[in-house]
């Protein structure tokens, strides 16, 4: 067993991806892999096109050149989408007066993936407990949406990810704007599921201050991919030292 | 009080209410949560050409109106996607160009007599068999789609950027949704008339939203606020002889009222 799950494999393979929203340039030739267990943190400044590129792995936007394979598919042959997990940037686009509940909101993910829905029960129900458990937002079920802190929904969404098993789990900045405490116990999440869940986790973020110990690879991205490696090298890279130079706050080089 | 139910033309006017109530609570809800409540008023608009079309043809003016509707969601939403219009624009000019193409075609055909009047201010206590049946088949469709896809349109409704990663079919959808509300419309115009039917879609909707914690309730209370007043409404304009679209409209906009002070009340 423990063989195998120290095999690596390639689950998502990016090459040389380009891209723009028509105008100029936006990702420049940005190739890396994501292999399965990987803890992996995408930096990069305000605007440097991570948003972007996660949108382009995801399939919601097609770029320019390149390609990206998931397990083994192009993008628009790959089908099994519930695998991915997607925890989008803040939860600021949703209606606060949205009527659904913590329940409903986990619910959607498991119902949506069928071709035929049947009524939430028995299994479906134990599930949306455990997703929720995991997130420790358990106690939230039946709390509307619009009701909860952003910290706490952006918990729900990724319960609602949980709650179709992914192999992987991709958040776009999850801890912008959240206090170090609460960071703390989140990244403790994070690599509880990465470790027990065996689920690779992806995490976009624009503070290098983020970077902390659980994150394990490191691809720095500023249009292109300025560096792509281990965590541990990249603190000692001189990369990293320029950004911590620069502050924690990175800042594009377009502002 | 079970005494009205023994007249054929109630009974109908009753069977084809409570569908046509069901399927308008439900997609009402979907379209206000899309802030899309003006494409139910847009495709009445347009409705009446297609009645107008088949009151000139002299072709059944229901079907043609269907057809007519169907066809125009249809190019609207082609339009917010791929012309770049915002949602209002394509649904205001096609509202407007549908009552302009609507005039004509009444004039011409110089039917500005009893049987339009039905349409515009409808007639429920007039339904034929035939219609009855048509109406029952198609809000039942439309209510079966709803369902099979409820899940989906909550989802891709509250936050349809992570609906179509997780692979939704989000466009198709779109266009789903679009043709049913336009079933829908010609549908309500049976009972309320051309010039009330959106209100049939989004008051009972909007009623039910003020108060609804989830989802379930919203969907549960609106259609309910909307099946009641329909039933209510067909109740007093058979008894105190008024117009069955305006009791229902009104009513259910007192239950809209009750609630909407009712929710602020309780902060
Ligand atoms: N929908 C869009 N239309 C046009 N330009 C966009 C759009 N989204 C992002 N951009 C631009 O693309 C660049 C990269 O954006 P984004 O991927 O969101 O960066 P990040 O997530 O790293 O902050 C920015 O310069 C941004 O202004
Ligand atoms: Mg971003």
């Amino acid at each position: 067993m423990d063989s195998v799950a120290a095999e690596q494999k390639l689950l998502i393979e990016i090459q040389n991806v380009c891209y723009d929203y028509g105008y100029g340039d936006v990702l420049k030739d940005v190739s890396f892999p994501i292999n399965s267990h990987d803890f992996l943190a995408i930096i990069g400044p305000n605007g440097s096109g991570k948003t972007t590129l996660l949108k382009i792995i995801l399939g919601l936007l097609k770029p320019r050149l390149g390609e990206v394979t998931i397990m083994g598919k192009t993008v628009e042959e790959f089908a099994d989408w519930k695998k991915i997990g997607y925890v989008p940037q803040k939860a600021t686009h949703i209606d606060s007066l949205f009527p659904v509940s913590v329940k409903e909101v986990v619910a959607m993910g498991i119902q949506s993936s069928r071709r035929f829905p049947r009524r939430t029960r028995g299994e479906d129900i134990c599930c949306i407990s455990r997703a929720l458990q995991q997130v420790g937002m358990g106690e939230y079920k039946n709390r509307r949406i619009g009701n909860l802190s952003a910290g706490q929904q952006q918990r729900v969404f990724i319960a609602r990810a949980l709650a179709n098993h992914p192999k992987i789990l991709m958040l776009d900045e999850p801890t912008t704007g959240v206090d170090a405490k609460t960071q703390e116990h989140f990244y403790d999440m994070l690599q509880r599921l990465n470790r027990e869940k065996e689920i690779t986790i992806v995490l976009i973020t624009h503070e290098v201050g983020i970077i902390n110990k659980h994150v394990e690879q490191v691809a720095c991205l500023n249009q292109t991919l300025v560096y792509h490696g281990s965590h541990d090298e990249f603190c000692r890279s001189d990369e990293f030292k320029r950004m911590l130079a620069d502050g924690h706050h990175l800042v594009s080089h377009h502002h | 009080m079970e005494v009205f139910f023994l007249y054929g033309f109630f009974q109908r006017a009753f069977l084809a209410g409570v569908f046509i109530a069901i399927a308008c609570a439900l997609l009402g809800i979907f379209l206000i949560l899309r802030r899309d409540a003006m494409i139910g008023h847009g495709l009445a608009h347009v409705t009446f050409a297609g009645v107008a079309l088949g009151l000139y043809l002299n072709v059944m003016p229901l079907a043609v109106a269907l057809f007519v509707a169907v066809v125009a969601s249809w190019i609207i939403m082609k339009l917010k996607v791929k012309a770049g219009l915002h949602g209002d624009t394509a649904i205001a000019i096609f509202s407007s160009v549908g009552f302009a193409l609507g005039i004509l075609l009444v004039t011409l055909s110089q039917s500005f007599n009893v049987d339009l009047f039905s349409y515009l201010f409808g007639e429920i206590l007039a339904i034929e068999t035939s219609e009855v049946v048509f109406s029952i088949v198609l809000a039942f469709v439309v209510v079966l789609l709803v369902v099979v896809n409820y899940h989906k349109f909550m989802y891709m409704t509250f936050d349809r950027e992570s609906a179509k990663a997780s692979g939704i079919k989000v466009d198709r959808l779109d266009g789903l949704l679009t043709v049913l509300t336009a079933v829908t419309v010609v549908l309500g115009m049976k009972v309320v008339g051309i010039l009330l039917v959106s209100a049939l879609v989004v008051i009972p909707a909007a009623a039910g939203l003020q108060v609804a914690s989830n989802f379930k309730q919203a969907i549960v209370l609106s259609t309910f606020i909307s099946i009641t007043s329909i039933v209510i409404g067909l109740v007093l304009a058979f008894l105190l002889d008024l117009p069955a679209s305006g009791s229902i409209v009104l009513l259910s906009f007192l239950a809209f009222g009750i609630l909407f002070v009712f929710r602020r009340s309780r902060r």
